[in-house]
């Protein structure tokens, strides 16, 4: 456990001086930055995404509808980013073979990569949440948000509900990053499993869009991006949360553990 | 299992499709060897050296490094080994001393308190603050000395430790080495230099198209190279003639105004003796070794392993 504790220490200190983890955090800054400017020189607004008619109310309300529009590529692109490096650039650099032939196992060095990226990957979904609170609450202030059943929240309660539906929004991310870091793994190949992931975190969306897959719908990655709804209703609904946190195990489970499998036994040569 | 020897394969064999990379590789390396492991480019030297840090898998026969074998215990069949293959690499964004300590901690135990010593020793403090990214070629191939170093190891193993080096890299390396040796580590060494094999090292494996093609002390592989001796004479006819007739001295040949033969050493002298008894004045009579680099070259067949392959062909055929 302190062999894993101490890769994974080292993972984010090798993520905080590389640039594309500042590319993914700057992104997810910026996005909500932007969102609040441009509804500030604006008039209308989003009135058709959950929360989206009472954005100009309170800035609570604005990290919501920032996630939302931002599950569809936006936040799973700043993940896979990330994710996808993160086996495939030390295969590429050569750098794998240098910390194989210390003390640590594969499975330590394995196990502190997928926390790591599972550590960015939280770190980008409240980064977008916080900002977007800060920007909209500077621009309209922070005040009680109207809930999804139509009742009042205060703000402080809302908070709390913003700070829980982050962490249950991060699930379906982390599945993405769970599929970046086994192509990573398998195709040691940077680029491939960037773009590898984010097809299929974007083919998750398409299959919850099509006509005919309203019996798969609720098993779907994407679907589960709206699990937090369920929070701001009154009272809370519990049911799309708790399906998400299964089904979000199991597509963060499965490609973790077929690229701990591979990353066990995979040669360290020259790629 | 204990067992004393820093490196035992049996059997070591490593394909790829139907290249055979590594074949059939015995090798035993002793306590306090230099090893060197000598062989021409694409010969299998780094896939051998991989299956010893446990870095490819073996796909037959095993590797066992103080008796543990890496394919069963992993990164503990490395206790007390350290070193790299094909040129060390590390964290370009990270500087030199950021990226020791990340070695550091990975290392059992962690070895951070050894990090200025082998900066020094290596030579490379005033730069440890620098990105490895800007580091020549040189100073990463010292880096990555020191960053075994780090380990304490009881046996180094460095792949091609001289290779891109000029000329005074390649002679601090070589001191470094030796250096090192003195201190009583085991070091296994390749290299497709044979200087420098000849140089440092008190054994030699020479391997060839992944097959180990001898084993053993330097003493005695250049000990069967001694292989005869050349005389000069003004008067090459009536001194062949002698030669024929005197006992003790074979294989006489007349070669480009010389004569060649093979004789021990008791043997050479009383043939010199005839000579001037006979009257003839020698302008030479010397003992010819083979290099090492000679011997090589007709243990390997030449440099091209392109070459060796259609030659086999031919065979074949």
């Amino acid at each position: 456990m302190t062999g894993t504790l101490r890769v994974y220490r080292w993972e984010v200190a090798k993520l905080l001086a590389q640039k594309r983890t500042y590319l993914g955090l700057g992104v997810a800054t910026l996005v909500p930055i932007v969102f609040v400017v441009v509804l500030v020189l604006q008039t209308g607004g989003p009135n058709d995404v959950p929360l989206g008619r009472y954005i100009r109310e309170t800035g609570l309300a604005v990290p919501f509808v920032v996630l939302f529009f931002m599950s569809i590529w936006g936040l799973p692109l700043i993940t896979a980013l990330v994710a996808g490096d993160i086996v495939a650039s030390e295969s590429h650099n050569g750098t794998l073979k240098t910390i194989l032939t210390r003390s640590r196992e594969r499975g330590e060095v394995f196990a502190g990569k997928a926390l790591a990226t599972a550590t960015y990957t939280l770190a980008a979904v409240f980064v977008m949440g916080l900002t977007g609170l800060v920007a909209g609450s500077l621009a309209w202030g922070f005040h009680p948000l109207t809930s999804l059943s139509g009742t009042k929240v205060s703000a402080s309660h809302g908070f709390g509900l913003l700070l829980l539906s982050l962490c249950v929004y991060a699930l379906p991310l982390a599945g993405i990053a769970a599929f970046g870091v086994m192509l990573s793994t398998i195709t040691r190949n940077s680029a491939a499993s960037v773009v590898g992931a984010l097809m299929w975190a974007l083919l998750m969306q398409l299959l919850g869009v099509l006509p005919g897959t309203e019996a798969i719908r609720p098993y779907l990655l994407g679907t589960q991006f709206d699990a937090w709804h369920g929070f701001l209703r009154v009272p809370a609904d519990w049911t799309p949360v708790i399906r998400a946190l299964w089904v979000c195990a199991l597509y963060i489970a499965a490609p973790l553990v077929a690229a701990y499998l591979v990353f066990l036994r995979r040669d360290v040569a020259g790629d | 299992m204990s067992d004393p020897r820093p490196v035992t394969t049996r059997g070591l064999t490593k394909r790829y499709g139907d290249l055979v990379a590594v074949d059939q590789v015995d090798l035993t390396v002793e306590q306090g060897d230099v090893f060197g492991y000598l062989g021409p480019n694409g010969a299998g030297k780094t896939t051998s050296l991989r299956m010893l840090l446990g870095l490819i898998r073996p796909t037959e026969g095993q590797a066992r490094l103080f008796g543990r074998d890496p394919l069963e215990e992993g990164a503990k069949a490395l206790q007390g080994v350290a070193g790299f293959v094909e040129g060390p690499r590390f964290y370009p964004y990270l500087s030199g001393r950021r990226n020791l300590r990340l070695l550091a901690d990975f290392d059992e135990p962690p070895s951070r308190s050894r990090i200025e010593e082998v900066l020094e020793l290596v030579e490379l403090r005033d730069r440890a603050r620098d990105r490895v990214g800007g580091y020549s070629h040189g100073m990463r191939q010292r880096l990555g000395i020191a960053a075994a170093l780090l380990r304490e190891p009881r046996l180094l193993l460095l792949d091609e430790p001289t290779t891109g080096l000029d000329p005074a890299g390649m002679r601090d390396m070589r001191d470094l080495v030796r250096r090192l040796a003195g201190e009583g580590i085991t070091i296994v060494l390749s290299s497709h230099l044979l200087y420098e094999v000849e140089e440092l090292c008190n054994r030699v494996a020479i391997v060839r198209s992944g097959r180990i093609i001898y084993e053993g002390a330097l003493r005695d592989l250049l000990a069967t190279a001694a292989s005869g001796y050349r005389l000069r004479t003004l008067e090459p006819e009536r001194a062949r003639l002698l030669l024929l007739a005197q006992a003790g001295i074979d294989d006489v040949r007349a070669d480009d105004g010389e004569l060649r033969f093979s004789g021990d050493e008791q043997a050479v002298a009383a043939l010199s003796v005839a000579l001037g008894k006979a009257g003839i004045g020698l302008t030479a009579l010397v003992p010819e070794t083979q290099s090492l680099e000679e011997l090589f070259l007709g243990m390997t067949g030449g440099e091209s392993s392109d070459r060796d392959r259609a030659r086999g062909s031919e065979v074949a055929v």
